[in-house]
């Protein structure tokens, strides 16, 4: 019904072969190539998991359950995405702009999460080189080793990871620009500076937080450059991003985490 | 935006008006119990092989529910639907076939 229905819109330009505005199918063709990405990310992890015999598991009860409330939080993220597209194509922008809020709030409890789990993991003694040693933290027993016998570990665990905390960090960026436009980015800005002055100099935060000082900047300048008010089809799009983000996690979570889960019995 | 393209997006939007809010929390509420059971099943003495292809056959389950559902796929043209599915699949496919029997002739090999 759909095809048939699509091609009687009149125009000059030739109907469109997937059915749908350009900006929705750019959207796509980005996350197939994402896909990608993350693929070429997990395939790394399993093959190391596979090939190397004392691959580690230090995922602690604790961590578990830490894992599978960032699940929960990603997927209600979801959930209230839906809802605040619904609220968009139904033009009922004060709902619109609550859902997007509570999709923001749902991703950084994620992050922050995230960012908790990897500090707990980084002061135990698993690290990469890049990152600078912690300061009076003893290196717990299951990792003195890990860094000399199994690198691929910490590389592919801080590298799959984090390249998808990167990815729902600039997912609530993007959705916080869509809900509040040019009233988001003084927000970014104190966001910023809580998170580069309120952690620790040797943490990869402390660093890692200059990417929202980025943000804000490209953010002003595509603001500035292009003011407008976004429709149901920007939230549509920003949606699809977002999903995206979450569906990525549906992988990692059981992957990395329950894969190399310790079981005490 | 042309004329044309509003026309398009206007015309998605319409779509998505005869979606009921019922559907989206089951979605969700599959999404939430999938996620209950991976995390039983960790806990339960299984053969890591056999752990592997659950957890991943749950996963694809999840992945097809948020793709299908959330991303509205289910909704599309079947241009769309097909031609996005099928190339990602097949890529997909490629680096199984390349990756996986090299990294198990790695360990057969009994590489420390």
């Amino acid at each position: 019904m759909a095809d048939s229905a699509l091609q009687n819109i009149p125009s000059v330009y030739e109907p469109s072969l997937f059915g749908t505005y350009s900006k929705k199918i750019g959207m796509w063709l980005f996350l197939l190539s994402d896909t990608l990405t993350f693929g070429a990310l997990l395939y790394a992890y399993s093959y190391g998991r596979i090939s190397t015999p004392d691959w580690p598991t230090p995922f602690h009860s604790e961590s578990i359950i830490n894992a599978t409330i960032m699940t929960a939080f990603l997927l209600t993220s979801s959930l209230t995405m839906v809802l605040a597209v619904r609220a968009s194509v139904h033009r009922d922008a004060k709902l619109q702009t609550i859902w997007l809020l509570a999709t923001m709030l749902c991703g950084t409890g994620f992050i922050v999460l995230h960012g908790r789990e990897w500090s707990t993991l980084i002061a135990e003694g698993l690290s990469l080189p890049m990152f600078p040693k912690v300061p009076h933290h003893e290196v717990a027993a299951e990792f003195a080793n890990v860094s000399k016998t199994v690198p691929q570990f910490a590389a592919t665990f801080f590298g799959l990871t984090g390249m998808h905390m990167l990815h729902v960090t600039l997912g609530v960026i993007y959705l916080g620009v869509v809900a509040l436009r040019r009233k988001f980015i003084p927000i970014l800005l104190v966001l910023w500076l809580v998170a580069w002055l309120g952690t620790p100099a040797y943490s990869p935060f402390h660093y890692g937080a200059h990417i929202l000082l980025i943000a804000a900047i490209v953010c002003g300048i595509i603001l500035w450059l292009k003011p407008k008010v976004y429709d149901s089809s920007d939230v549509e799009v920003a949606g699809l991003y977002w999903h995206f983000v979450d569906l990525v996690w549906m992988f990692i979570f059981p992957l990395v985490y329950l894969m190399s889960a310790k079981i005490l019995h | 935006m042309d004329t044309f393209q509003q026309a398009l997006a206007e015309q998605v939007a319409e779509q998505h008006r005869h979606h009921g809010k019922a559907l989206f929390f089951y979605v969700w509420g599959a999404l939430l119990a999938m996620t209950a059971i991976e995390v039983y099943l960790t806990y339960q003495s299984m053969q890591p092989v056999k752990m592997l292809a659950i957890l991943l056959g749950l996963s694809f389950i999840k992945a097809a529910l948020i793709i299908g559902y959330f991303m509205h796929l289910k909704y599309e043209v079947s241009r769309m639907k097909w031609l996005t599915m099928c190339s990602v699949v097949a890529c997909l496919i490629l680096m199984t076939i390349f990756f996986f029997p090299d990294a198990k002739r790695i360990i057969d090999l009994g590489v420390k």
